[in-house]
């Protein structure tokens, strides 16, 4: 019985005319496809991307050289040397992300007493070179100065969750 | 002893003994801020409260004395509540800065709030701020921080013996000052950092530079002075960041003096990092080998007594010994570690150790100090005199000095005259000391080197140990005549014999043009001006001081950091140190050089290893054979008829204390930073109290 049925169904081609009644229904919804470089499917607020150093409003940057994003980062990507400010001031000297070890966690966000390091989400960073991909404190400020707009935005929406 | 029941557990415990004690003896952690093991109880942080069974309330168990059959309990709800409520009130005025706070990671308040505290904090009120205070270039203070504890306070007052901090005003305007805004005067102020259970003294020339969890601890020996402080080197990469003291109640307790905690940053700068050699009055960068192989060609032809060594005051065991070897091999005993010209009793050991042992001074009731000034040369010393000073009370510990003193020693000294024809009183007993000593049950002689750097150095020791044996300094059982040593190397250069061996020349021999190749093993202290012209120096060492411009050919060696080595201190007590980094450059350790040097020049030293090295040292003298295990200074055996009498004469020029400025005494102090900036404070008020 089996046989005969599967021979007939062959026979008539009903899996071709159920594929192509699907693709013909689907002509009348709506697209999911992007055209990527000029579309971009939405993001999270949560969304971790490329990283960037915050300021305060009067320009003063806020990382204070406590290294818990240092002590916490699993990938041991981050590198900080602090010293004192001419004003007595507690500040880096050197704040180094090596985006090629960085695993994108997000714990150093979470480490941040004063929301200095940040995940942006901005994920459209990739490079030519390895070594465009070792972050210096000008680069990571230079970030956080280019986005502040939308990350101070992101942090207000997550506060509540927080 | 006493039995006391802490949580249901029996405990013995000696009577006198805190509740503190007694928990801590059962295993019960208390917590605890103003309490301190080596200061007095001031019970003033309440937060080591316990429930003693019967006892009205709860008891701040640091100040409360066990009695028998007491019934003790450390995990109740009652004292869970009370700790509680404690760390919410000593929390509503600190500041929630740990993130800024270089005290984050090691605080006592940090990881106890975590502990015993509750978590969230219901104080919405302003908190009050206090002024910084300036203490000076070494302690940096964020006064907002301070709790109260007033350990420093004790510190200073008890160890130091430097009373300048206190407490003013009273409730929440209490804060801690100077009275008078002035510099710390102490040699041990570093310790200040140690002891404080928060952020509010926190060490300045460190300041934010790196987080207590980022260090790589490794234990080694301090060199800035003879007492052979444990030290624990904390270094972060390759840079040592920090030097802590480890405890070792034999030598130093818990405390460090400031020289050898502050002076790291003299070991990043004038570094010599690559071998140089002099050709045509100029110095020139050169490969290892090239140094060797030109080194080895001016040893060629030249008979081995026209080769002399001098040891500086900071090398260890290790090298002097190879360097010695090497002598000898070459042929040459004019080797001296004696830069400063002292003299010492070489018939036995106990010539030129600090004979009680430094936990000798614990016992004393009577010191006579003879050019000798501890706080400067042996300021962890110093401390221990002043706690035994403070221990037996007033008159129960007289101390007199021969030399005058241009310090407050700390306590009290009664300056008998300031040359050593005081001896000469002493020992027909117009002087009324004597007395005192000979009364004394256990009298102590410290034998500086103010005295024994004199020409008649010889004749004040004799007088010294003549003395000693009159007024019962040396005994069957009590050997209290001590050398104190000024340099870290020194007493493990004379066990190694790095001395002029018979015929051998010493120091200003050498240098009066008796030898033609003069090898400096680290030596910077000594007159360089009065090595003859045509002396070819050799200067083997890890600072670009004030030898090493003298210098024909520079080896450039390692540091005491960077170098695993063996010490001995001034109690004769072997210690070993590890190494904590690598040597900068082309420098490589000291033995190492030698040994390679030996290779070249044509006399290979017997061993390779610095394993088979140290079976050579502890074939030299067996003293090194266990290191690292306390070894008790050999028992006197200069006996009574082998004192002679009077055979050379005093010259009365006073004694001269050996350290002018006790920030600057080595070639590692004099390149750091933060021992400049000491001197530039500390070192002009010095000079004009000495005047």
């Amino acid at each position: 019985m089996s046989t005969l049925s599967r021979n007939i169904r062959s026979f008539l081609l009903t899996e071709i005319v159920a594929g192509m009644a699907s693709t013909f229904k689907m002509m009348f919804q709506p697209k999911v496809t992007l055209n990527y470089p000029y579309e971009k499917g939405p993001l999270s607020v949560r969304f971790r991307g490329e990283h960037a150093l915050r300021r305060y409003a009067n320009g003063e940057e806020r990382c204070i050289a406590c290294k818990l994003c240092e002590a916490t980062c699993p990938a041991e990507a981050i590198t900080i040397e602090a010293e004192e400010r001419d004003d007595g001031s507690r500040r880096t000297t050197r704040y180094d992300i090596d985006m090629t070890k960085c695993i994108y966690c997000g714990l150093c966000e979470e480490a941040c007493p004063v929301d200095a390091i940040v995940e942006g989400p901005n994920y459209e960073f990739a490079t030519e070179t390895r070594e465009e991909l070792f972050y210096d404190k000008d680069k990571l400020l230079s970030n956080g100065d280019r986005w502040e707009a939308l990350l101070a935005r992101r942090l207000e929406l997550d506060a509540p969750y927080r | 002893m006493v039995k006391v029941l802490v949580d249901g557990t029996p405990v013995d415990v000696p009577a006198g003994s805190s509740a503190l004690q007694a928990c801590e003896a059962a295993g019960k952690e208390i917590p605890r801020f103003c309490y301190h093991e080596r200061l007095s109880v001031a019970g003033n942080c309440r937060m080591c409260l316990v429930q003693v069974v019967r006892a009205p309330k709860l008891v701040a168990s640091c100040g409360f004395p066990v009695a028998e059959g007491m019934q003790i309990l450390t995990d109740t709800d009652v004292v869970r509540r009370a700790r509680r409520a404690v760390m919410e009130f000593l929390l509503i005025n600190h500041p929630l800065d740990c993130p800024i706070c270089d005290q984050g990671g090691e605080c006592d308040l940090q990881d106890q709030a975590y502990g015993y505290g509750s978590g969230v904090s219901r104080y919405q009120e302003a908190k009050r701020a206090v002024t910084d205070k300036e203490l000076g270039p070494l302690v940096k203070t964020v006064m907002t921080r301070c709790i109260q504890c007033s350990r420093c306070v004790r510190f200073s007052t008890e160890v130091a013996g430097t009373p300048e901090l206190g407490i003013v005003s009273r409730g929440e305007n209490a804060e801690v000052t100077t009275y008078v805004e002035k510099a710390l005067t102490s040699e041990l102020s570093g310790n200040l950092i140690d002891i404080c259970p928060v952020g509010a003294l926190t060490a300045k020339p460190t300041a934010f530079r790196a987080r207590s969890w980022e260090y790589k601890k490794t234990d080694s020996i301090d060199v800035m002075d003879a007492v052979g402080t444990n030290i624990q080197i904390q270094a972060r990469g390759a840079e040592v960041m920090r030097i802590v003291p480890r405890i070792n109640d034999e030598v130093n307790e818990e405390w460090l003096s400031d020289k050898g905690r502050f002076s790291v940053d003299g070991l990043k700068k004038r570094r010599l990092d690559h071998p140089w050699v002099r050709v045509h009055g100029k110095l020139h960068k050169a490969s290892w080998q090239d140094t060797l192989v030109s080194m080895a060609r001016r040893f060629e032809g030249i008979s081995g007594d026209r080769i002399g060594a001098i040891a500086g005051d900071l090398c260890d065991v290790e090298s002097l010994c190879a360097l010695k070897d090497l002598m000898t091999a070459l042929g040459s005993s004019h080797t001296d570690c004696r830069q400063d010209g002292a003299w010492y009793d070489m018939r036995s050991r106990s010539g030129y150790l600090f004979n009680s042992g430094i936990t000798g001074i614990d016992e004393a009731d009577a010191l006579l100090l003879i050019g000798s000034i501890p706080r400067h040369e042996a300021p962890v010393l110093n401390a221990r005199i002043r706690k035994q000073y403070l221990h037996k009370g007033r008159g129960g510990f007289p101390v007199a000095s021969i030399g005058a003193l241009p310090v407050d020693l700390t306590y009290n000294v009664d300056v008998l005259g300031e040359g050593p024809e005081v001896l000469t009183r002493l020992l027909d007993g117009s002087e009324a000391f004597a007395e005192v000593l000979k009364t004394a049950k256990r009298p102590m002689i410290i034998l500086g080197h103010g005295a024994l750097t004199r020409p008649d150095a010889q004749a004040v020791y004799e007088a010294t140990l003549q003395l000693a044996y009159q007024t019962g300094v040396i005994t069957q059982d009590w050997n209290g005549l001590n050398i104190l040593h000024t340099a870290a190397s020194r007493v493990g250069a004379l066990d190694i014999g790095f001395v002029p061996g018979s015929r051998g020349f010493a120091v200003t021999n050498m240098l009066r043009g008796g030898v033609e190749i003069l090898w400096l093993l680290g030596a910077d202290d000594f007159p360089l001006d009065k090595i003859s012209k045509d002396t070819f120096v050799i200067y083997q060492g890890h600072h670009g001081d004030a030898a090493a411009a003298r210098a024909d050919i520079i080896l450039p060696g390692a540091a005491y950091t960077e170098k695993s080595g063996t010490y001995v201190n001034t109690a004769g007590e072997v210690q070993r140190a590890l190494r904590a980094v690598f040597p900068p450059g082309q420098a490589r350790e000291d033995w190492q050089i030698i040994r390679a040097f030996s290779e070249v020049a044509g006399h290979p030293l017997p061993y390779d290893s610095v394993e088979a090295l140290r079976a050579r040292m502890a074939k030299v003298n067996p003293v090194f054979s266990n290191a690292g295990t306390e070894i008790a200074p050999a028992p006197q055996s200069v006996t009574d008829s082998s004192v002679s009498k009077g055979t050379a004469e005093f010259n009365n020029a006073r004694i001269r204390p050996v350290i002018d400025d006790y920030y600057q005494t080595n070639s590692i102090s004099r390149a750091s930073l933060t021992m400049a900036e000491c001197s530039r404070v500390y070192g002009p008020m010095r000079a004009v109290a000495a005047e």
